[in-house]
């Protein structure tokens, strides 16, 4: 450690190890030197994360979470408190952005095998971030009490009336009623704004925590710690601090960019954000002509629909789901990065994207007869790029390694 | 990572620039989350101006008003009562309206009013908050043996006169507070705005 | 720039609300820019529609300002309830009566451009016809069975529904409109205070005026927008020649 630079700092770290730690996580951490865009995306997700904390905490202050409050309180937010509509639109936007971002880092560790050995918690940890956003924006979607959101809450927690034998009683519990009602939507107010939020800083910071330990993975899927000069320093590492925060700040820049332009100019975006259905106040007797959910859960919502069986369905998506957690232990591949995997394993990693972002847009769309077979072709793929990665991993040619990092 | 060949004024430069509009961009940030804490258009609807009939006062008698959740004393002051206020000089703490923050400018004068008739006062103690009671018959009471009418805090025992003066000896430092108001007509004041003085 | 990026934002609702029931929709560009036209929507909103359908969470004071209505010309001409100038637009009568009267309670218009959309808004308002089958003697081809009276019929007149001639070109040398008989088209029959083209100036004002009244901040949050991104664009260059600058060496 080296010397700080003043007495104050000097009595500072005498009692709490500041210098120490920011050395040990940015000025003395190395990261490779060949990080491209995709590795933005991760420092994107934190700042969503930050952004969803402050305005979130900022909309507790003026959202009434009551059956006959709610929704007026929203148009209230967004009408009678100064700055509300910014504040609320910062959030709802916000929650299609974190999804945007994370899906973008999840791919990013796809493409370079960035799950692979020895960073296998660091994906688990991250899949439970995945989940508990899952589980965190499904309930604050309910807490406008619109119409979709009334509407898909009905849907989402029906699911867990598939459970055998307990399903119905389950159901009934979940909503504490016999509807959903006020109740439902006062207990997924205090999930949405204290529990949830607890359980996601908590794994983010574990997912970071793990990541330092083992370093950031690269586009090449070498390991930089191979070659380290005289004082242990790795050879194609440089420094976290300064080098990759002016770098994330050239990224964050651009980033905000397009997320105000769609604060400022495109907040419904397109009825994918906020959702026209939503602008009318829940009404437990008229279903809208079409419940979609939200953009986001719309590829496990197509492999619910896909399956002509409300049991079958539930498993398969929630199957969906929990595959992916296994996904370091189905990759069999000696090499980390695609650049150096087998023609087979890029072309199915780009069919699967593909197939992830077809199957999103058909649960957004009307169950015709047409779409639902698109949408069992499309689950099948999903599922069969998992279940085949261990086969095609194992026997495919890859290309040789480099020894050190690529350009 | 040698330091050879670092342009080092080009590299503070770009810092500061950076770091400056970054302050900027925080403090745009930061400009709606601090100002949504003001009131609402449903506080300002709330508290609006109100209006009160002051005709039907009789003189010696209190009306009491609500205006932004406070209550606002209507006082109709007697010829005698008004006569008194001169002689009350050397008891009270502040008897010549010193402390500017508690009246506005057309009420800077003995009666502590637009008209001598009609006193308009916030019933709120200066001292911790509470609403003085009015007590306007010329008698000895307990707290005071040349009591002279006037309002008593019943909290801490706060003294003021019939123009809302705060007597020496009382925990509370300031007089009553006049709030904003004017004659619509003859008959009819607003509370809460500078109307026209009729 | 700025022209490509309105016209893609103008006709991306467009895609959105494609409507389902396969109803053909006729297309209403809202303009918030005109004052004139939703101080008349206003007025419009107030005489035809208010007797049922609420704005409950809108103030009075708030729309007399964004449409640069004096508040004493408001309070006067557009608040029929006695209601006060920061008050919400609420109306006098009940739910539980009006759902006696009409079957329904009329719902409240607040947002009903962000839910319906401005073209199926001004089509709808359009599409009443005389139906003798219904309650009201109307339905409307936009939203079938409608539960409502067609209260604009004194100025759009009585619409039929029914076989007329339809402009379907234009022809060059006679300079005349072509014109065919279709069947199954709303035509007046017989005429009200309104011709054609005053009537759907009044219907447009009145949508134009409900589109203001769904996000009555749509105006102001453009224009932020583009402070803030010119800021945010601003802002781009130190911190893109920051990072070249610590960089130069790597590589």
């Amino acid at each position: 450690m080296s010397k700080p630079k003043n007495a104050f700092m000097a009595w500072i770290d005498h009692r709490l190890p500041v210098t120490s730690t920011f050395e040990k996580h940015m000025s003395k951490y190395y990261a490779p030197k060949n990080l491209n865009f995709w590795y933005f995306f991760g420092v994107f997700s934190f700042l969503m994360l930050a952004n969803q904390i402050l305005s979130g905490v900022w909309l507790t202050m003026s959202f009434n979470p009551t059956q006959e409050g709610a929704f007026a309180s929203v148009e209230y937010i967004m009408r009678d408190v100064e700055w509300g509509w910014l504040i609320r639109y910062m959030h709802s936007t916000g929650a299609s952005f974190f999804f945007i971002v994370v899906y973008l880092h999840m791919f990013r560790g796809l493409m370079y095998g960035s799950y692979q050995k020895p960073r296998e918690l660091i994906w688990i940890f991250g899949m439970g971030i995945y989940l508990a956003l899952m589980a965190e924006a499904f309930m604050g979607y309910v807490l406008p009490w619109g119409q979709m959101s009334y509407w898909g809450a009905q849907v989402i927690i029906s699911l867990f009336g598939a459970v055998p034998v307990v399903g119905d009683d389950l159901v009934t519990w979940i909503k504490g009623d016999f509807l959903i009602s006020g109740i439902t939507l006062n207990r997924f107010f205090a999930l949405h704004v204290i529990a949830l939020p607890l359980v996601l800083v908590a794994l983010v910071f574990l997912h970071i925590l793990a990541l330092h330990e083992v370093g950031s993975n690269n586009p090449d899927g070498v390991d930089i710690k191979k070659y380290k000069d005289e004082q242990g320093r790795p050879l194609d590492g440089i420094p976290f601090h300064p080098f990759y925060t002016v770098h994330d700040l050239v990224g964050i820049v651009v980033f905000l960019m397009v997320f105000c332009f769609v604060i400022f100019f495109w907040p419904e975006g397109n009825g994918f954000f906020l959702e026209h259905a939503n602008f009318e106040e829940a009404n437990g007797l008229k279903t809208p002509e079409h419940i979609a959910p939200v953009w986001y859960f719309g590829a496990y919502y197509s492999v619910l629909r896909a399956i002509p069986d409300k049991l079958m369905g539930v498993i398969a998506m929630a199957a969906a789901i929990a595959i992916l957690f296994v996904l370091p232990w189905l990759d069999r591949s000696p090499v980390k990065s695609w650049r150096y995997k087998g023609l087979f394993s890029k072309v199915a990693i780009l069919v699967f994207a593909v197939d992830f972002i077809i199957l999103t847009w058909l649960g957004t769309q009307p169950a015709t007869v047409l779409y639902t077979w698109f949408a069992r072709i499309a689950s099948v793929i999903y599922f069969a790029f998992f279940i085949g990665m261990p086969f095609w991993t194992r026997i495919e040619k890859t290309k040789p390694v480099p020894e050190r990092v690529t350009g | 990572m040698s330091n050879d060949g670092v342009n080092k004024g080009r590299r503070t430069l770009l810092i500061a620039v950076t770091a400056g509009m970054g302050a900027g961009a925080a403090v745009g940030v930061a400009v709606p989350f601090v100002k949504s804490w003001n009131p609402s258009e449903k506080a300002k609807a709330a508290g609006a101006p109100a209006k009160a009939d002051v005709s039907k006062i009789e003189v010696g008698q209190m009306v009491v008003v609500e205006w932004r959740g406070k209550p606002v004393y209507l006082v109709k002051r007697s010829e005698e009562t008004i006569g008194n206020l001169e002689g009350l000089a050397e008891r009270l703490k502040d008897p010549s309206n010193g402390n500017k923050g508690q009246q506005p400018e057309y009420a800077d004068n003995l009666y502590r009013s637009r008209k001598a008739e009609l006193l308009v006062l916030e019933g709120v103690c200066t001292h911790l908050g509470c609403a003085p009671k009015y007590i306007p018959e010329v008698k000895p009471e307990p707290f005071d043996a040349n009591w002279k009418g006037g309002f008593f805090c019943p909290c801490h025992g706060s003294r003021f006169d019939l123009a809302g003066r705060v007597f020496s000896g009382s925990p509370a430092a300031a007089n009553l507070v006049v709030p904003p108001y004017g004659y619509l007509d003859d008959n009819t004041i607003i509370i809460g705005e500078d109307g026209a003085s009729a | 720039m700025k022209k490509v990026i309105a016209l893609l934002i103008a006709l991306l609702p467009a895609f959105a609300l494609a409507n389902t029931a396969g109803v053909h929709l006729e297309d209403m560009k809202p303009d918030l820019h005109d004052q004139a036209s939703l101080q008349r929507g206003a007025k419009n909103f107030a005489n035809y529609c208010m007797g049922c359908h609420s704005l409950k969470f809108a103030r009075y004071n708030r729309v007399a300002r964004d449409l640069g209505i004096p508040e004493k010309m408001m309070e006067e001409n557009l608040i029929f309830n006695g209601a006060k100038i920061g008050s919400l637009m609420e109306i006098a009568m009940r739910p539980v009566d009006s759902k006696k009267w009409f079957g329904a309670t009329p719902p409240d218009l607040t947002l009903v451009a962000r839910v319906r959309g401005e073209d199926w808004l001004y089509t709808y308002l359009k599409s009443f016809y005389a139906d003798a089958s219904r309650p009201w003697g109307v339905n409307n081809t936009v939203f079938k069975d409608v539960g409502m009276p067609h209260v604009l019929a004194d100025l759009q007149g009585q619409q039929v529904k029914g076989c007329a001639p339809v402009t379907v070109g234009f022809d060059p040398l006679t300079g005349r409109d072509l014109k065919e008989e279709e069947c199954d088209v709303l035509y007046v029959e017989k005429a009200g205070a309104l011709d054609a083209k005053a009537y759907d100036k009044f219907v447009y004002d009145t949508v134009n005026y409900l589109v203001y009244m769904g996000e009555p901040v749509a105006m102001e949050r453009q224009t932020i927008g583009w402070f803030v991104l010119l800021f945010l664009a601003l802002m781009f260059v130190p911190v893109y020649y920051l990072n070249r600058e610590f960089w130069r060496d790597i590589h």
